[in-house]
């Protein structure tokens, strides 16, 4: 390497750091605050970067005043039934359309491109007035409700599907498949990565999801982590380490999901975003 | 005769595949036409009548809601709001996130632990997010001030200066969305193929030139996705302002978007009607900025 280059790669590397540190301060800072007594964090002079003394208590503070058990458990439910219907519905919409041939396919896709190119907030009223006479606020189904179809999954797995070789469907006709089996054994398994994406983008996107379950479930019992936190944030006013604490803990079990799946994650995004 | 048995045979083998075609797509577009379409007629409808007390007995007031939504003064900050929000995150956004995807697009060690970094934010809840940096930027006690205090400047106040707060809100936004567009971006780098930028090194091409002849022009398509994808994503900002800034805060009429005042009309002061008028709005403001995106693509997109 000349020298030229290894300072070309230092600089690089410099920016690359500086950049990374940006990203990472202010989940560093959440943590260290939840860590400290008010007084210390609120102390100036001396400023305390680091905390004196772990204050766990804060943790334990939150833990009481908030059921989390009960947060973790309505946001795992809503991410896992918005990707179990969502990404169910949406693959057997997007073989239709990619790989079948029937009256009106052109007319019912063009209502899925119609659906994403639309404002979400617009449907918000309406289905709200829809959960409330059914009667379902506050409680897990409404968390579901707007991610019941998904129309940004059917365009998705329909660029999945039409990658697809015409040759996979006629052998398994010529086994005795019907459309049916086609479409499960042997077309399904071929668009695992797309599946995987669209999982991950539903479970994210829910999860991050703040004003739907901040209007339909009130009742703190049935809040998810984020609708929670927007309450928590007005209860505990000034106290930042309590709020750093309750920030940790709703953000804990995505952040562990994804250094697990890592690859996944920013695979899945990035193949999605070169097929859309 | 025999023609006649192949014919019905094959009719119906079509009629099967009309049928499975129908059975495949039904649970999505009745769930859209329900879900959705309906909804979108009903907002419209909604928007011309005044909600009653409790969002009850809604009264037929024709075009008033649009006749208010003109005069009122807090519409048009949230207009103006919304596309100053979009028109700082968006170009900067992309801006850092191509630049870091061009650094990130060679031999580098540490290549794929920071693309994970950079990514993080996108995975955090925005409630939480927001909190952190609302804390990060409090006048007294905040990290920012004490770091400022150190070079003897004095405290600024990020989040109620109704001039600041605003930069302050969409810095957070271009934190939270960087390492999303850069990995859109890098992958749309990568399909470029390697030997064009063999071919301009025996030419003699330096890095910033082969950027502008090569990289940009060839990751037009990618980029064009990004800029539309993020100007939607920006004209429907809403967790961020609405965690940091309460309705009292000096800065709401400054900050205010047009999502945050749908919410306010529609679930604070429960005037659906006006809400509704207010999402038509939205509507109408990204058709109208998505179609010129659309057909300015022509002049500066390059389809290979």
């Amino acid at each position: 390497m000349t020298q030229k280059n290894r300072v070309s790669t230092l600089f690089v590397h410099a920016v690359l750091l500086l950049g990374a540190a940006i990203m990472v301060l202010p989940f560093l800072w959440m943590v260290l605050t939840s860590l400290k007594t008010v007084t210390e964090s609120t102390s100036m002079n001396p400023f305390y970067f680091f905390p004196s003394r772990v204050m766990w208590e804060n943790y334990s503070e939150v833990w009481r005043q908030t059921d989390f058990l009960r947060l973790y458990w309505n946001t795992f439910a809503m991410m896992a039934l918005r990707v179990l219907c969502g990404v169910t519905f949406s693959a057997m919409a997007a073989y239709a359309f990619a790989r079948l041939k029937f009256p009106g396919r052109s007319f019912f896709f063009s209502l899925v491109l119609f659906q994403m190119m639309v404002p979400t907030q617009i449907f918000i009223i309406p289905q709200y007035l829809m959960v409330d006479q059914l009667g379902l606020r506050n409680t897990i189904l409404a968390l579901l409700f707007p991610g019941l179809v998904s129309a940004f999954g059917t365009f998705l797995l329909r660029q999945f599907f039409m990658g697809l070789p015409k040759e996979l469907e006629e052998a398994a006709k010529l086994d005795g498949c019907n459309i049916g089996q086609t479409f499960l054994y042997v077309m399904l398994p071929l668009v695992r990565s797309g599946l995987a994406a669209l999982s991950i983008f539903t479970a994210l996107f829910s999860f991050k999801d703040l004003m739907w379950p901040l209007i339909v479930n009130t009742d703190s019992s049935a809040a998810t982590l984020s609708s929670a936190l927007a309450k928590i944030q007005s209860a505990f006013a000034v106290h930042y380490p309590e709020l750093m604490a309750a920030s940790v803990l709703a953000i804990w079990p995505m952040l562990a999901l994804f250094m697990l799946f890592q690859k996944q994650f920013i695979e899945g995004i990035a193949t999605s975003g070169g097929k859309l | 005769m025999q023609s006649q048995a192949v014919k019905r045979t094959s009719g119906k083998k079509a009629w099967k595949e009309w049928a499975w075609g129908w059975f495949f797509i039904a649970p999505t577009i009745v769930g859209l036409v329900v879900l959705n379409l309906i909804p979108m007629a009903q907002s419209a409808y909604l928007s011309f009548f005044k909600s009653g007390d409790f969002g009850r007995n809604n009264i037929y007031v024709g075009l008033d809601n649009y006749r208010k939504l003109v005069q009122d003064a807090q519409v048009w900050h949230a207009v103006a709001n919304t596309l100053l929000y979009a028109a700082i995150v968006v170009p900067v956004s992309i801006a850092l996130a191509m630049l870091i995807a061009v650094l990130l697009n060679q031999k580098i060690a540490g290549r794929s632990a920071y693309r994970t970094i950079y990514f993080i934010p996108m995975i955090a809840a925005p409630a939480a997010v927001t909190m952190v940096w609302r804390w990060m930027y409090n006048q007294q006690f905040g990290l920012f001030n004490y770091v400022l205090s150190k070079f003897g400047l004095p405290p600024v106040d990020w989040i109620s200066n109704p001039r600041l707060a605003l930069v302050s809100i969409a810095v957070i936004g271009i934190w939270s969305v960087v390492g999303y567009n850069m990995v859109l971006l890098l992958a749309g780098l990568q399909e470029i193929p390697k030997d064009y930028y063999e071919a301009s090194d025996i030419d003699g091409a330096g890095r910033i030139r082969q950027f502008f002849v090569i990289t940009l022009p060839l990751v037009t398509p990618t980029l064009f996705f990004v800029v539309v994808t993020s100007v939607i994503q920006a004209m429907q900002v809403f967790d961020v302002i609405f965690m940091m800034i309460d309705v009292t805060n000096p800065a709401y009429d400054h900050t205010v978007s047009l999502v945050y005042l749908f919410y306010n009309s529609s679930f604070k002061y429960m005037d659906r009607g006006y809400g509704s008028a207010i999402v038509m709005l939205l509507l109408a403001l990204i058709m109208i900025i998505t179609f010129f995106q659309m057909k300015a693509q022509k002049r500066w997109v390059h389809y290979q």
